[in-house]
């Protein structure tokens, strides 16, 4: 069943083109990332998913429903966490939980607040005013109003931004929950490790295009292997192995001391180079073997140079 | 349905709950005021002029405030708390639900309309006490007193949703709303005006809701109950109407 289809949306701000014909599609059950520079679009589509900013062009669907035409319908189907940490200053938590719930046309729903509650450790918080609450309680309000009307599709915009690593861990497990539960996820983070760690497909915007549409493991299989890094305590990097060297100390003349990192695709590779440095004379101070991960593909695919070749959509 | 019922209550009454918890600036402080014009122009003008035959100046006066105090606090009720909301984020939480556009019209004027009464029930049990008030038609009475809520509050959602900023609301506020009302005979009869602005204040909607509200105590008015009925009434369903397609269409509210 499909979650979010998302159609050759298009939004303009004043003659800023946002969005350019983004399409995406997904699927009930995904764990899914959208991830992109400041400025790339990932609110604005948010915004469009949730109803809060109206395509120029194109459609968004919530499981079938059409988020302009058939809003009800569809906003049922959807919680959103939004990035801005807004509260309403005149109510306690209980009391926001509540009036969320109201909303969504639900009454008598104080089972499972208490448990929204229970998981994001509000409890003890649960008729102080929102006033009082600290950056990270708020934040795990916000969490909590987006699924008091357990939408079967959940999206997180910036969910842990500028909060404590004891509400990282509570929130993903909670979410996680959910998430073998049967919710469709969607989040966007600065935090590429987190993305890593929970989304199996990941969709990357640059300037308002979709530049990477992938599952997470096929987008770490693209990165061409992993780094080897050398500091260098004499000597200098012979010759025959100038061309393994990374592409931004090329641009930089190899001015970073003499350390150099050095793409190695198979873990094979690194014994060949060794021998390399010893027979040209060098001496290793320091050395290091980095793993690729999702940050090294994003900056690839961001600078547009992605070692997978064209963008899959 | 059911669930969009549900929706128009919780709304209805978390708006109720917001001017409830600041009770002493939202009902005391206007009652305090009306209070106040009541002993000064009450205290000054009476037995100088007579506005109604048979009427005293205070007891004039008592109903034109009472109306001036449901129409102010109606607007500021729905006015203010959507130009909050929009400037401080949190009406985020209103335009996610799945509301209607009628259920958020409905419930923003169904709240004005109670605090806008409540302030005007608490001005006059305050000031019935200095003269002596007949009810000759109370259904009028009741008729006006909604019906001039219900607008206030109907222009209170206007303003706040074309609002950007809080000076933009207090220029809508200082210069339209307050004007209005105040020109719109709560302190004199429009009888006693000169020709020109006798025939201005006929344009003026707020004269027909203090008239036709005047009209319910003393069964006498400047014009007839019916014609400022019905006037009242057309204004209200225009205004409801440009309610709707404001929140239909998003404007300033959905990009």
């Amino acid at each position: 069943m499909t979650a979010i289809q998302i159609d050759s949306v298009e939004k303009s701000y004043k003659g800023f083109k946002a969005l350019k014909g983004v399409s995406l599609t997904i699927e009930q059950g995904e764990f899914f990332g959208l991830l992109g520079p400041n400025g790339a679009g990932k609110t604005t589509l948010i915004s469009t998913i949730a109803g809060l900013i109206r395509p120029d062009v194109g459609s968004v669907r919530i499981h079938g429903h059409d988020v302009v035409r058939d809003f009800r319908a569809a906003r049922m189907k959807l919680g959103v966490v939004p990035q801005e940490l807004v509260f309403d200053p005149f109510f306690t938590v209980r009391e926001t939980l509540r009036l969320q719930s109201g909303y969504f046309g639900l009454k008598n729903n104080d089972k499972w607040i208490d448990e929204v509650m229970e998981n994001l450790d509000l409890t003890a918080k649960a008729d102080v005013n929102m006033r009082a609450l600290s950056g990270g309680m708020k934040r795990r309000v916000l969490v909590a109003q987006a699924l008091v009307h357990k939408p079967p599709v959940i999206v997180l915009d910036e969910p842990t931004a500028g909060v404590d690593v004891e509400l990282r861990q509570t929130l993903w497990k909670f979410i996680s929950r959910l998430n073998r539960e049967g919710h469709t996820v969607v989040l966007t983070t600065h935090y590429l490790e987190e993305a890593q760690a929970m989304c199996q497909r990941v969709a990357m915007l640059k300037t308002g295009n979709v530049v990477a549409l992938d599952t997470m493991s096929q987008l770490l299989r693209r990165v061409s292997g992993s780094s080897l890094v050398v500091h260098l305590k004499h000597g200098t990097l012979p010759a025959d192995l100038r061309h393994l060297v990374a592409h931004d100390e090329h641009d930089e003349g190899a001015s970073n001391g003499n350390k150099y990192t050095l793409r190695v695709n198979d873990y094979n590779e690194v014994e060949g180079i060794l021998a390399r440095l010893r027979a040209g004379g060098a001496e290793i101070d320091e050395m290091q073997l980095q793993q690729a991960d999702l940050e090294d593909i994003f900056i690839q695919i961001m600078e547009g140079e992605s070692h997978a070749g064209a963008p899959v959509r | 349905m059911n669930a969009f019922s549900v929706g128009f209550k919780t709304l209805f009454y978390k708006e109720i709950l917001r001017f409830w918890k600041v009770a002493t600036q939202t009902i005391a402080a206007p009652v305090v005021t009306s209070m106040l014009y009541l002993l000064i122009f009450g205290h000054v003008l009476e037995g100088q002029v007579q506005m109604l035959d048979g009427v005293s100046y205070t007891a004039f006066l008592i109903p034109g405030l009472v109306m001036m105090s449901v129409l102010q606090n109606a607007f500021a009720n729905s006015s203010s708390s959507l130009i909050q909301s929009k400037i401080t984020g949190n009406l985020v939480f209103i335009l996610l639900p799945p509301l209607s556009h009628w259920e958020i019209l409905s419930a923003y004027v169904s709240a004005s309309i109670v605090r806008g009464l409540s302030v005007g029930l608490g001005v006059f049990v305050i000031t019935a006490w200095f003269a002596h008030l007949s009810f000759t038609f109370p259904l009028w009475i009741v008729a006006f007193a909604l019906l001039g809520a219900a607008i206030l509050g109907t222009m209170g959602v206007i303003a706040g949703i074309w609002a950007e900023k809080f000076d933009q609301l207090a220029a809508f506020q200082n210069f339209l709303i307050m004007p209005a009302t105040f020109l719109a005979g709560v302190f004199y009869s429009i009888k006693k005006l000169p020709p020109f602005w006798l025939a201005v204040s006929h344009f003026n909607p707020f004269f027909y809701m203090i008239d036709g509200f005047r009209y319910g105590f003393f069964g006498k008015s400047d014009v007839s109950p019916w014609t400022s009925l019905a006037i009242v009434a057309v204004f209200f369903v225009v205004l409801a109407g440009v309610s709707i397609n404001l929140l239909r269409g998003g404007y300033k509210l959905r990009h």
